[in-house]
């Protein structure tokens, strides 16, 4: 079966943006395939530094033929509507058919060669690619990432005639831009495409590429004796970066292993692109680092890593100017006093004020989950401090981190440290949460300081837009009070943030409003949390509500517990008999409070005394937490309920005695209103 | 050319760059006489990267950044350094290959060398520009910016120049093989930079930090912004805006905002607002100058091919 091969081969594509490429090309040219009722067996695209190339295996040398449908106007409407429409199709109108009140054109499109088809689907593939951000040279206005040099286009060992902005494709390719030969390389298919460039020193397939990539490094370490520190990310940046890597083992200055390894991995990583390696006796960092080059240098590569090890020692060098430094007396006070001129939001003020406003919060929620209330103020007066520090000017993903390394250096209290350094958990659903409970009173206080206070100034997400990760900060405080098991209010928080606010630049939204926004906004990121954990949804449906997390946690578990028990089934069919007798009845129910009264019917009676013993049992399960016990209380009554229901007429002639029996199922149902709405559950 | 061979001296390095774009058709200046904080800011390229006319030069510009004076100690940060920059309007199809020829033919030997670019989407926002392009590495140091300029004065551009500029001190480090700025050979005969410069970058890191009069800089700043609008309004006996004379007091502006900068008199909250009033002032003489290509006014002055 026929073979198709695409190669747009360009100046050097961003690394980041080769994956997201890949994907758009398989995904973009399938539909178009697949819109013209073209099937293949296999599509596949590679991604590197100059090339994004497509593989389709199996299509037909001739298209089926498709019968389009096209909607027009509705039956009646008026004449200029229909006359565009045929006019668009091309079509009379004896030839359309009505369906449903609306006028349909079946267009037969004739089956024709595959070839005839492709110009169009890769020009439209091309011109609607969607880069994250592309470029316009020299006088042309065609869009792509980089300039685009050359276009290798071959359905079944053809050349498919096409032309873009004044290239022609045709059956050629480039290998190598140094190693290779430095000509033009032509190709019958794609086994010969992947030949020549092997040859010409390509590594086509990124996959390919980084798993080469990962093996040499790890056994350059390893004939060193030190351990690859792997990195997942850069890994898939450099195989970005190269066509024909090659790991080559630096070696730093040991006089850097002074400073942290996060600065050495950080600068490492983001200034240069190498990887970090440890001692594989000790663990530690070890001095040395993995180059990616691009070439086998004529020497072995001794100039590449001379010139990457004087690099590096510059940028740490930097590193050790900025340690120094940032490690002088006085340098938190001075940080803090810079966090003023330091604008946070203009909405919100500077980052000053957060630091206030987190303290505020930080010392409230400490008083709540017992940790000390001074000393979590106090971490969080320190926690963005390093904010200001030169090293995190430069690394501003050492946040945190530095900030407990100079608090460390100063001597302060260890949970401070732990807590500047922590205070950003969880940054993600793979991130820990902290773990000591002045941290994760800090770093509680940060994420409501972010949520509430967007919130209050009117900077709430809408649809996909979440400038400020304000859903990453709810995902985080709902994570933090969870795993901490924290009995705190949302609701309460919300307050907190208000009384803690200070002086704003702007008027901040009524408490009430934000308040239940932003109850919402945590229920649905709760639920959709419990729902991925496996949780009911009509469970879920039927105990939402309240702001405290881990109360709503514990009744749902003792729902979704009781319901999958005998007794579950009691709770539930008594609930259903009694609240759709309670909907039935038309009456407006009854305020007042059941009562025996002369005359009562016995069954009437039993139950009335039921429910009047089962009350002050359910009511101190509820107040002792054990939700299970409460409606376990609840389901006891089942018996009474149906004896009753099957003996007594609830809607008597008498309209006091139905008011009164009314009352009283009504009260059956509400016993275990606080603890779950029972008619949501299935 | 083989690496055996004694590497470049610093003024070989710009006779050499000058012969090889001179070879390419550029004009090749001399430095602009306002100072700057980059090459970018020379007219001949802000300004002709606007208009369908093409365009093609070259020249070293000394740059100046008031903030990154070390009194001469620091032996990579320079006050005062040159950066070397080629512009080609339109980008040539064929621009990175005449780029490796540049390092080729200053002795980097692109087989024993990793040459790499990285992307870098340029961007000054000072000038309301921006741009895609890469950082060009030569084992694992950036050894020049290389931009497609799609935009500039805020204004998108006709036609896209490429724009290539060369870290002249830095690259000759590593073709000298100096840890040290000042220990730069800038002859063949034995002359060092430090012997050239080292007086300068302590005579002007004093007066960065240290001399400069705030409130002197503060009002000719001020000078220099309404002459801008002034000189672009007032009539003369050319019958159009004097474009380039307003643009020449932008550059003064802008030092004098870097100036300011040094002495730690720009407060947070002000940067924003100084740069937004540099911007507005280029893009003012932007789009003058856009206007008067399009409308085809003083071909005779501009009326190069």
């Amino acid at each position: 079966m026929p073979q198709l091969l695409i190669e747009l081969f360009s100046e050097e594509i961003p690394a980041r943006m080769q994956p997201g490429a890949a994907r758009d090309f398989e995904r973009l040219f399938g539909a178009r395939l697949t819109a013209s009722g073209l099937t293949s067996e296999s599509i596949k695209a590679y991604v590197g530094p100059r090339r994004l190339a497509l593989v389709v295996e199996g299509l037909p040398v001739e298209q089926a033929a498709v019968t389009e449908e096209v909607k027009g106007p509705k039956d009646g409407a008026p004449e200029q509507a229909m006359a565009g429409f045929l006019r668009k199709v091309g079509l009379s109108q004896d030839q359309l058919v009505l369906e449903n009140g609306v006028w349909m054109a079946r267009i037969e499109k004739p089956g024709r060669r595959t070839i005839d088809a492709l110009p169009d689907m890769l020009r439209e593939v091309i011109l609607a690619f969607p880069w994250p951000k592309s470029m316009r040279s020299g006088t042309s206005n065609f869009r792509w990432v980089r300039p685009l040099k050359r276009i290798l286009f071959l359905f079944d060992g053809q050349i498919v005639p096409f032309e873009l902005e004044g290239l022609t494709a045709a059956n050629l390719t480039e290998g190598h831009r140094f190693l290779g030969s430095g000509k033009a390389l032509t190709v019958s298919d794609f086994s010969s495409y992947q030949k020549a460039l092997a040859e010409n020193s390509v590594i086509l397939d990124h996959a390919e590429r980084q798993a080469f990539i990962l093996k040499e490094a790890k056994a350059i370490c390893e004939d060193a004796g030190c351990e690859l520190i792997e990195d997942q990310g850069l890994l898939e940046e450099v195989a970005g970066l190269n066509e024909f890597p090659m790991p080559i083992l630096g070696d730093m200055d040991p006089q850097f292993l002074a400073l942290p390894p996060e600065v050495i991995r950080t600068s490492m990583r983001t200034h240069q692109k190498y990887f970090a390696v440890r001692n594989t006796a000790t663990g530690k960092m070890a001095p040395h680092f993995v180059i990616v080059a691009n070439i086998r240098a004529s020497d072995g590569g001794a100039e590449i890593k001379r010139g990457n090890a004087k690099v590096l020692s510059a940028r740490l060098s930097d590193g050790v100017f900025f340690w120094n430094e940032d490690n002088k007396t006085g340098n938190f006070d001075l940080w803090l006093q810079r966090l003023k001129g330091t604008t946070f939001h203009v909405k919100l003020g500077t980052m000053a004020q957060r630091v206030e406003r987190i303290s505020a919060l930080a010392a409230h929620i400490a008083g709540h989950i017992g940790a000390d209330i001074e000393t979590a103020r106090e971490a969080a007066r320190l926690a963005k401090a390093d904010l200001a520090s030169k090293m995190v000017g430069e690394f501003p993903e050492l946040q945190g981190v530095m900030g407990g390394y100079y608090a460390d250096a100063l001597k302060l209290k260890p949970e401070i440290a732990d807590a500047i350094r922590e205070h950003y958990k969880p940054q993600g659903p793979s991130d820990s949460v902290p773990t000591g409970k002045v941290s994760a009173a800090v770093a509680l206080a940060d994420k409501i300081d972010t949520l509430v206070g967007f919130f209050a100034v009117g900077e709430k997400p809408t649809g996909s837009k979440d400038p400020y990760a304000l859903r990453r900060s709810a995902l985080g405080i709902l994570r933090i009070i969870r795993e901490q098991s924290m009995s705190l209010p949302l609701g309460e928080l919300v307050n907190a943030w208000y009384s803690s606010r200070g002086e704003l630049p702007v008027e901040v939204q009524a408490v009430e409003t934000v308040g239940t926004e932003i109850l919402a906004f945590f229920a649905e990121r709760l639920k959709v949390q419990l729902r991925d954990e496996g949780r009911r949804y009509d469970v879920l449906e039927a105990t939402f509500g309240s702001d405290d997390v881990v109360n709503t946690l514990s009744r749902i578990e003792a729902v979704e517990a009781v319901a999958a028990t005998p007794e579950g089934e009691d709770l539930l069919t008594l609930h259903k008999r009694a609240a759709n007798i309670l909907a039935a009845s038309k009456t407006e129910l009854p305020h007042a409070t059941p009562r025996s009264y002369d005359g009562i019917d016995p069954l009437e009676k039993t139950l009335l005394e039921a429910l009047e013993k089962a009350r002050p049992m359910v009511q101190s399960h509820i107040s002792e937490e054990n939700y299970a016990g409460a409606l376990k209380s609840i389901a006891a009554l089942r018996q009474k309920v149906d004896i009753f229901l099957d003996g007594v007429l609830v809607n008597a002639d008498d309209e006091d005695v139905k008011a009164n029996r009314l009352a009283i199922l009504r009260g059956v149902c509400e016993l275990s209103a606080p603890i779950a709405d029972l008619s949501k559950i299935a | 050319m083989p690496e055996t061979k004694e590497p470049l001296s610093f003024q070989d390095l710009i006779l050499t760059l000058h012969h090889y774009w001179s070879e390419q058709g550029c004009v090749i200046l001399q430095p602009y006489d306002v100072e700057v904080g980059a090459g970018t800011l020379h007219p001949a390229t802000v300004l002709r990267a606007l208009g369908s006319k093409p365009w093609k030069c070259a020249y070293v510009q000394p740059s100046r950044r008031p903030v990154d004076g070390r009194y001469g100690e620091n032996p990579n940060r320079l006050q005062h350094y040159y950066q070397y920059q080629v512009i080609l309007k339109p980008n040539p199809d064929n621009l990175q290959d005449l780029y490796l020829g540049s390092l080729m033919a200053i002795g980097l030997d692109v087989n024993l060398h990793d040459i790499r670019f990285v992307e870098d989407d340029w961007e000054n926002p000072t000038v309301g520009a921006w741009g895609l392009g890469w950082e060009v590495w030569c084992d694992g140091m950036e050894v020049t910016q290389y931009t497609y300029f799609q935009g500039v004065g805020g204004i998108e551009v006709d036609v896209v120049s490429g724009e290539l500029t060369y870290g002249l001190e830095r690259l000759c480090m590593y073709l000298q093989n100096v840890d040290n700025v000042y220990d730069l050979k800038f002859n063949k005969a034995g002359v060092t930079y430090g012997e050239v410069f080292r007086e300068q970058e302590r005579q002007f890191s004093a007066f960065n930090f240290e001399a400069s009069d705030v409130a002197t800089l503060k009002r000719q700043f001020e000078d220099m912004e309404s002459n801008v609008t002034r000189i672009l309004n007032t009539p003369n006996s050319l019958g159009y805006p004097l474009v380039l004379p307003a643009y020449d007091h932008v550059l003064k502006a802008s030092h004098l905002f870097n100036l300011m900068d040094a002495r730690g008199a720009i407060a947070v909250a002000e940067r924003q607002s100084y740069i937004g009033r540099i911007r507005d002032l280029c893009k003012a003489c932007a789009q003058e100058w856009a206007r008067q290509e399009e409308a085809g006014v003083a071909q005779r002055v501009r009326g190069v091919a």
